[in-house]
């Protein structure tokens, strides 16, 4: 994503964002002209994170307020310690030793030596430097984004972070579902979407058509998308049995685009068997970086299916709806936060509701283009950048007072 | 006209959780009782502020919470009856929402919830009010402004003007009245009732008002 970030100014979300609301964000700004923030993450390259400070970082600058973006560096063993923790605190039974911990403990202790911890709001986001509060000072508040489901974590891991978690002054939860016990204030701050970015700027369709013929997609024909990696837990291969029922009774493809799996765990092989013996299904390895691809395929599908059997927020969701699409998409993570069922798309516990939903949409056309306009709007309102940075500028408001 | 010039306001909210959940209708009659009055206001008025278009159109999350999750569509109803706009005080309406789930309760006892039940999570909203820029000395200039600002500011200026801080009819109304001198405008923005709308619909509202008094000053 980093490579396609352009220098954007606020002013240039006029025209995506709701009436006014440009407006009232530079007022904002104007009131915390001044103030300093700065933001700790572990990696600069890489999550939802990192394309959202890409973006608001220059932004804040733009508006006055001092803020900056560091990272926490390690070695190799550090990064394998977080993920680790990481899987952990997410609920996956993971070993965690005494020396592990130690070890996350003491990098994190050596970066804030080095990093600038002296702003009137630090923000540390995600779990990677969660322990660089241990070495706070000064009269800064602190905040930590905890951006996964916190809401099961192993229990022994989080007896020792909890206390940790509650040497900051306020915590920031994706999802209220995601949310742990704390005495500190808990507050829920949704993902949001960059409209203007490479993955969701608008696409005419000439330009689709180039990328839907590289892609080897057929132009002839509705196609039915998910996009998601081929692993079990996206469920591709309940996806292609939902599409095998609507595929009795209309003439339509099925699009199932995602990374190149890593190791272990994928179901690739079986969905390209499935894929062999139908002509329309195309299966798809997006290259690294893929943000054009994925635009080009969202704007050219039909419906778009999002059914994971577990996920975080999900916030593919909202990349689909942007582009007018209704989403079938299952009951899981953030999902329902974002469709409305019956009035955005629908949500769905099984591949038969997965297959009925497609079917009603395809034989009430006009209903995919309702659906679709009535998607957009309700991420023009709630998923945008521009909520996201009011949601930052308001968190600096209250928290820095 | 040589009063004050109308300076509006729109806010930024910041949704804090609060450590109460309802899993069932009696934990839900629980929490009501206890939680901060402002919580109230953030389940009932200030659901305005992100209220998209809902299949049920409950106006509230209590009766869309019930209506959804526990699927009890008696109590829904009874619940979206619960107007924040006429209940006078949070305090009141807390106690018209206890009265109903309890009435509730006793004819209906609660059946066992099915394994995925969402709990009701208890939120408190916290408002950040920020000047969007516009104001107005003339209703003209005063409906043109309305038309652009962030809808947010229909929010600070009618709801939580008028029914959290108490500001009479609403902030529109008030200035309309008290700086422009015209009662009969006023009369007919302060007759506008906000329950069951969206934002949008209410600014459309006023609009509409507006549209045709700005109509008759010019004839």
């Amino acid at each position: 994503m980093s490579s396609t970030v352009s220098v954007v100014r606020l002013d240039d979300y006029r025209q995506v964002a709701p009436r006014g609301a440009v407006d009232l964000l530079l007022r904002l700004g104007e009131r915390l002209h001044g103030r300093s923030l700065v933001n700790i993450s572990g990696s600069r390259y890489s999550g939802l994170t990192n394309e959202v400070l890409n973006r608001l970082v220059p932004i804040l600058n733009d508006l006055g307020i001092d803020t900056s973006w560091d990272v926490t560096i390690g070695t190799g063993d550090f990064e394998a310690v977080t993920r680790t923790v990481a899987r952990a605190l997410a609920g996956t039974e993971q070993v965690v030793t005494d020396a592990m911990l130690a070890r996350l403990r003491e990098v994190c202790a050596e970066n804030a030596q080095r990093l600038r911890l002296d702003a009137d709001l630090v923000v540390v986001h995600d779990a990677a430097p969660l322990l660089v509060v241990e070495s706070r000072t000064g009269s800064g508040r602190w905040l930590w984004g905890s951006y996964q489901d916190l809401s099961s974590p192993q229990p022994q891991l989080w007896n020792m972070l909890r206390p940790v978690a509650q040497r900051y002054d306020a915590v920031v939860f994706l999802d209220a579902r995601f949310a742990a016990p704390l005495s500190v204030p808990r507050f829920v701050i949704n993902p949001s979407i960059d409209p203007l970015s490479e993955r969701n700027r608008d696409m005419g369709r000439n330009e689709q058509a180039t990328h839907l013929d590289r892609l080897r997609v057929p132009r002839d024909k509705p196609f039915l998308l998910q996009i998601g990696p081929f692993d079990r837990s996206h469920d591709p291969l309940g996806v292609i049995n939902a599409y095998r029922l609507v595929k009795k009774h209309y003439d339509v493809r099925l699009v199932l685009a995602g990374p190149a799996p890593g190791s272990g765990g994928d179901v690739l092989a079986e969905v390209e068997e499935a894929a062999s013996q139908d002509p329309d299904m195309c299966v798809i390895l997006l290259p690294p970086d893929p943000q054009t691809e994925l635009n080009a395929l969202e704007r050219a599908a039909t419906i778009v299916i999002y059914k994971p059997l577990s996920t975080g927020f999900g916030i593919n969701v909202a990349t689909a709806m942007w582009k007018g699409k209704p989403v079938v998409g299952s009951l899981a993570g953030g999902i329902l936060n974002q469709i409305l069922s019956g009035v955005t798309g629908y949500t769905v516990e099984t591949v038969e509701g997965a297959a009925f939903r497609i079917r009603h949409l395809l034989g009430n056309p006009e209903l995919i283009g309702r659906m679709g306009a009535a998607g957009r709007e309700h991420i023009r309102r709630n998923f945008l950048i521009t909520r996201h940075l009011g949601d930052y500028l308001a968190l600096l408001a209250m928290l820095t007072k | 006209m040589s009063g004050e010039p109308f300076v509006f306001h729109g806010c930024v909210d910041l949704k804090e959780l609060l450590p109460f959940e309802a899993h069932d209708v009696r934990e839900l009659l629980d929490h009501v009782g206890r939680v901060p009055a402002e919580s109230l206001f953030c389940h009932t008025a200030a659901a305005l502020l992100h209220r998209s278009a809902q299949p049920t159109g409950y106006p509230n999350d209590f009766a869309h919470w019930t209506g959804h999750e526990i699927r009890d569509q008696r109590l829904a109803e009874r619940l979206a009856a619960i107007d924040p706009f006429e209940s006078g005080s949070l305090e009141h309406m807390r106690g018209e929402l206890a009265a109903t789930l309890s009435d509730h309760l006793q004819h209906f006892p609660p059946a066992a919830t099915g394994p995925r039940v969402e709990p009701f999570r208890f939120f408190q909203a916290h408002l950040v009010p920020v000047p969007t820029g516009h104001r107005a000395r003339t209703l003209r200039e005063f409906r043109d402004a309305l038309a652009e600002a962030d809808v947010s500011a229909v929010f600070y200026h009618l709801i939580e003007a008028r029914y959290r801080l108490g500001r009479g009819r609403g902030d529109f109304a008030e200035w309309v009245a008290a700086t422009l001198e015209l009662p009969q405008v006023a009369e007919r923005l302060g007759s506008i009732v906000p329950y069951g709308g969206s934002l949008e619909r209410i600014r459309d509202r006023h609009l509409t008002v507006l549209t045709a008094a700005v109509d008759e000053q010019g004839r």
